[in-house]
């Protein structure tokens, strides 16, 4: 903890002395920026714009990870699906973000859905690719004792086969909260009229860093508590069979 | 399901073996010849015991029994809506679930009182929280033991249970065994190696060939699990030993 403190003391010491020879314009003094989020604060704008963005990421991250687990299970389970899937799979993989979001702006207009449906299918791909992975190893032993045992498909589902695949969808959901949050920023700039990547757009267009500087500060601290207070504990509580490492 | 203390008509138990011929395909491309013709019945509440030389294609009968292996010519006929016990020969618990949680993943419909019984017969009572990664190997096949009896099976399945036990252990879970087939009879297909314990276990021995395995010969045994003398068990290995290409000593 201490050493944290220390490497975030002099993050923000070697930001002032920067900000020193940049000149404020270029890259504004920490104090600034904080004296900016708090201006933002208390206009409700930072809250408000905080709360769309957070709503779109957690709305395309959910449509992402549901359809990804779904697709990645049939895959991994299935050769068939896969050998049909696969295909897709790499030519999504490999579709640059920004196609996506323009053709689905064009498609679809400057719509609400259409963001969010760009965004996930961002995501999609990459997180079908994790959880085929998991379904591929997924245990046959263990399938055997629950068709044996007779247990109905929602009890396998919840107790044999979703406890197998917890480390895949765990690593799916962390590297996709942050590449979603990424995504939804250059959405909301290309096309919303609110949110931080909107707030952010603004501010290039002023030429603005103390205001660019605070969303995104604002926003990365609103991700950090997600991760601290909601991911780390789930991953915790999935985990809780493990024998202890020390 | 028949509500508990109704007895179960005797056909509910019985099992019919009839299997023509099966193949397995193995990864080189080769089709082995696992299994040849093999016939045989157990009535029900009868304890029976494959034997016969390893790699025989025991385990690969019980999948087919047991329904995970449908791809064989020949039939086989378990009692209508037979309720099935298996236990593997690794354990096979669910490591993110309790010792408790595993068994009534497995018997839903058992109540607090049977498995009180059971944990107490077995010696799990302490051990029903645990998760099965804290459990020695002998603890965790006492597991799968307790959640196929939890089930109340009208046929149990057990593939080489005891294997790779201490042999105190492994004395201690068939003393086990024996007392809840005894207190519940159930029809039972016991696959093991070792002949000794077969004896001490069934009511009677079913001796497979090598591979295609068909069934040599059926050796009732007299006092299905009392004690027996050194002569008695000696007698009856010498019995088996040509079928299991055993030199008789």
């Amino acid at each position: 903890m201490a050493l944290r403190l220390v490497s975030l003391a002099v993050l923000i010491a070697a930001w002032s002395i920067g900000s020193h020879f940049a000149g404020p314009r270029l890259l504004p003094e920490p104090q600034a920026v904080g004296l900016a989020i708090i201006a933002e604060a208390r206009s409700g704008a930072l809250a408000f714009n905080l709360g769309v963005t957070l709503a779109r990421v957690v709305a395309s991250f959910l449509i992402a990870m549901a359809l990804g687990t779904a697709l990645g299970l049939l895959m991994g389970r299935y050769r068939n699906v896969d050998r049909l899937g696969d295909p897709w799979l790499v030519a999504l993989l490999n579709l640059p973000a920004l196609v996506i979001i323009v053709l689905a702006y064009i498609w679809a207009g400057l719509t609400e859905s259409a963001a969010i449906a760009a965004v996930a299918l961002n995501k999609l791909p990459i997180a079908t690719v994790m959880v085929r992975e998991g379904a591929r190893s997924l245990d046959a032993g263990l399938d055997d004792m629950a068709r044996v045992f007779r247990m109905g498909a929602w009890v396998r589902l919840r107790h044999v086969v979703f406890p197998q695949l917890a480390p895949y969808l765990a690593a799916a959901a962390r590297s996709g909260l942050s590449l979603v949050w990424k995504i939804v920023l250059i959405v909301e700039l290309l096309g919303r009229p609110n949110g931080v990547g909107f707030e952010i757009g603004i501010a290039f267009q002023l030429f603005d860093v103390t205001r660019l500087l605070a969303y995104a500060f604002a926003f990365v601290a609103v991700m950090l508590v997600i991760e601290t207070f909601l991911v780390q504990p789930l991953e915790r509580h999935v985990s809780r069979w493990r024998p202890k490492t020390s | 399901m028949s509500p508990a203390g109704v007895p179960r008509p005797p056909e509910a138990g019985r099992l019919e073996v009839c299997i023509k011929q099966k193949f397995f395909r193995a990864a080189s491309g080769d089709n082995l010849h696992v299994l040849g013709e093999l016939n045989f019945t157990l009535a029900n509440g009868e304890v029976a015991a494959l034997v016969g030389p390893s790699g025989c294609g025991k385990t690969t009968l019980l999948r087919i029994i047991a329904g995970l292996d449908r791809d064989f010519q020949g039939g086989v006929r378990l009692p209508e809506h037979c309720r099935l016990g298996m236990v593997f020969q690794e354990p096979r618990l669910l490591p993110w679930r309790s010792v408790e949680a595993n068994v009534r993943l497995a018997a839903p419909h058992a109540t607090d009182a049977a498995l009180d019984t059971l944990f107490e017969t077995l010696g799990l009572a302490a051990h029903r929280g645990h998760y099965p990664g804290e459990l020695s190997l002998g603890l965790a096949r006492r597991v799968a033991l307790a959640r196929a009896f939890a089930v109340e099976p009208d046929l149990l399945v057990l593939d080489e249970p005891f294997v790779s036990l201490d042999a105190a252990l492994a004395e201690r879970l068939r003393f086990e065994l024996v007392e809840l087939v005894t207190r519940r009879p159930v029809t039972t297909l016991l696959v093991t190696h070792d002949v000794e314990e077969a004896i001490g276990l069934a009511d009677r021995l079913l001796v497979m060939s090598a591979s295609p395995a068909r069934v040599v010969s059926e050796v009732p045994i007299a006092r299905p699990r009392a004690a027996h003398s050194a002569e008695e068990i000696a007698a009856i290995r010498n019995k088996i030993a040509p079928s299991l290409g055993v030199k008789v000593v």
